[in-house]
């Protein structure tokens, strides 16, 4: 066990929706370049996890913790505003529907947040922008409008789109389950060349040979609970918990 | 009983034009001034706190129930009475500005409100703040949804500003007026000043579809 400090930290969190607890005390580690993936069934609490680290989500409680910085400050007002601005800023965040900018083509959308709020200049930016895309195979596409792509292509973009802030974490939510399934692997093999160039990810997913495959660790969730957590071999092979078998089962046979 | 003879008109092209430009000019600015309200007016009423937000509803919902005849006397007439003395040009385009920033406001904020939340969560997640989201994404884009009934309404804008030559303003109708008054001949010159309307209205309509189209490039 390295001593550093996690890169990613949740504790205690709880989040309840009206009557429903969502998330019912929840804690997570990440270590830096550590790769881990969150399964469970429908409606257990993965998205509103991974929302609440970047506080899309707000927390009822609990703390979530950035390198060794505190997400959800107990400040108020225009103070947090200014806080959580900065601390986004430094996590890159993958949606299920992409949310690419239509307005805007493949290039302004890759440099509006380094422009506009890291001041770089235009023609870094592009330069920037042009390296992202190479990486993720569009480079041909940098003019284009989101509505021309595919939704394999839209996804890619919104990674370089993540990556442009040079975050020192990325959380997906289920990245590829919009796709078409032709188009899955496209994504994934994004995913798994950011995971060799030891990029921190915190990836909610119901792939769970991708998750076997790209994670270091895997967390099981069921409920709002952390039911069970482990190595993939460990936790695919041979599961502890009842409920993680009943789950996997469903999942490995299907 | 006089047959119509439009040789009359040839001695008043040039004050007729005068008057086309000036409604141009009105038409331009108050239509600049009603998008760029709209715009404030559904930020506002959408956002703003309520001791902000009330008194514009309120504003835009007097500007929207009374005529807009009223407002300009109000501007014109009304303001000078408490020592606010503007000349009439800027009265004409203040009163048609915000008359139909109000109806932009209306058209706008069903626009912003549409955008997708999903917009919303994108650019904060790479850490814009709730203005710049504003600014840069939804706004944007409800601007973009909402061309064609903005379209619209600069369309009547255009054919309401004949309405502010009861100001004195010398802009297409109030040309056509003095000309008649001098000949006599209204039928000539009010068909006249009617097919300088419609040419007006062709050269707006191009514009707007030029910029439809330009828009439609990102669909
Ligand atoms: N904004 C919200 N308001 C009310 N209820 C919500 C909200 N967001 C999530 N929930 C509820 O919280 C529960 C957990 O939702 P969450 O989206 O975190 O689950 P999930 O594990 O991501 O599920 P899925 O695999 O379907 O994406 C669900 O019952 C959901 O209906
Ligand atoms: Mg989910």
């Amino acid at each position: 066990m390295s001593m550093q400090r996690p890169m990613v930290e949740v504790r205690g969190a709880r989040k309840s929706f009206g009557a429903a607890e969502v998330l019912k005390g929840i804690d997570l580690s990440v270590d830096r370049g550590q790769i881990v993936a969150v399964i469970g069934p429908s409606g257990s609490g993965k998205s509103t996890l991974l929302r609440s680290i970047n506080h899309l989500e707000a927390l009822d409680s609990g703390e979530v913790w950035l390198d060794g910085m505190q997400v959800n400050q107990p400040l108020h007002g225009q103070a947090f505003e200014r806080h959580i601005n900065k601390v986004r800023q430094q996590m890159g965040m993958v949606f299920q529907h992409f949310n690419l900018f239509p307005h805007l083509t493949v290039l302004d959308n890759i440099t509006m947040g380094p422009v506009i709020l890291k001041g770089m200049s235009k023609s870094e930016a592009h330069a920037l922008a042009h390296g992202l895309l190479s990486k993720v195979g569009l480079a041909d596409k940098i003019d284009a409008y989101p509505s021309r792509l595919s939704g394999g292509q839209k996804q890619r973009v919104a990674i370089a789109r993540a990556l442009a802030m040079q975050p020192k974490v990325m959380l997906f939510d289920e990245a590829t389950s919009a796709l078409d399934p032709e188009l899955v692997d496209e994504v994934n093999a994004v995913m798994k060349k950011l995971a060799a160039e030891h990029m921190t990810m915190l990836i909610v997913t119901h792939e769970m040979r991708f998750a076997g495959e790209v994670a270091d660790r895997v967390l099981f969730m069921d409920g709002g609970v952390v039911v069970e957590e482990g190595p993939p071999s460990e936790m695919f092979r041979a599961p502890q918990k009842e409920r993680t078998r009943t789950f996997l089962k469903k999942y490995l046979s299907a | 009983m006089q047959g119509l003879d439009f040789s009359v008109v040839a001695p008043y092209v040039d004050i007729l034009l005068m008057g086309t430009w000036w409604t141009a000019i009105l038409t331009v600015s108050a239509g600049a001034l009603s998008f760029v309200g709209g715009i404030i007016f559904a930020v506002v009423v959408l956002y703003a706190p309520a001791i902000v937000a009330y008194p514009v509803r309120l504003f835009m919902w007097v500007f929207m129930g009374t005529p807009l005849l009223l407002q300009l006397f109000l501007i014109y007439f009304g303001l000078v009475q408490i020592g606010i003395d503007i000349p009439a040009l800027v009265a004409g385009i203040v009163g048609l500005g915000l008359h139909f920033a109000v109806y932009n406001a209306d058209v706008l904020r069903a626009g912003i409100v549409a955008v997708d939340f999903g917009q919303t969560e994108g650019a904060r997640s790479i850490g814009f703040g709730k203005w710049q989201t504003l600014r840069y994404v939804v706004i944007p884009q409800a601007v973009r949804n909402t061309i064609p009934p903005i379209g619209g309404n600069m369309i009547a804008l255009l054919k309401e500003s004949a309405i502010v030559s009861v100001i004195g303003i010398a802009e297409l109708v109030h040309s056509a007026q003095l000309a008649i008054s001098e000949t006599f001949r209204p039928f000539e010159f009010y068909i006249t000043a009617a097919a300088l309307y419609y040419l007006l209205n062709l050269v707006l309509e191009a514009g707007l579809r030029r910029f439809e189209r330009n828009v439609e490039i990102s669909r």
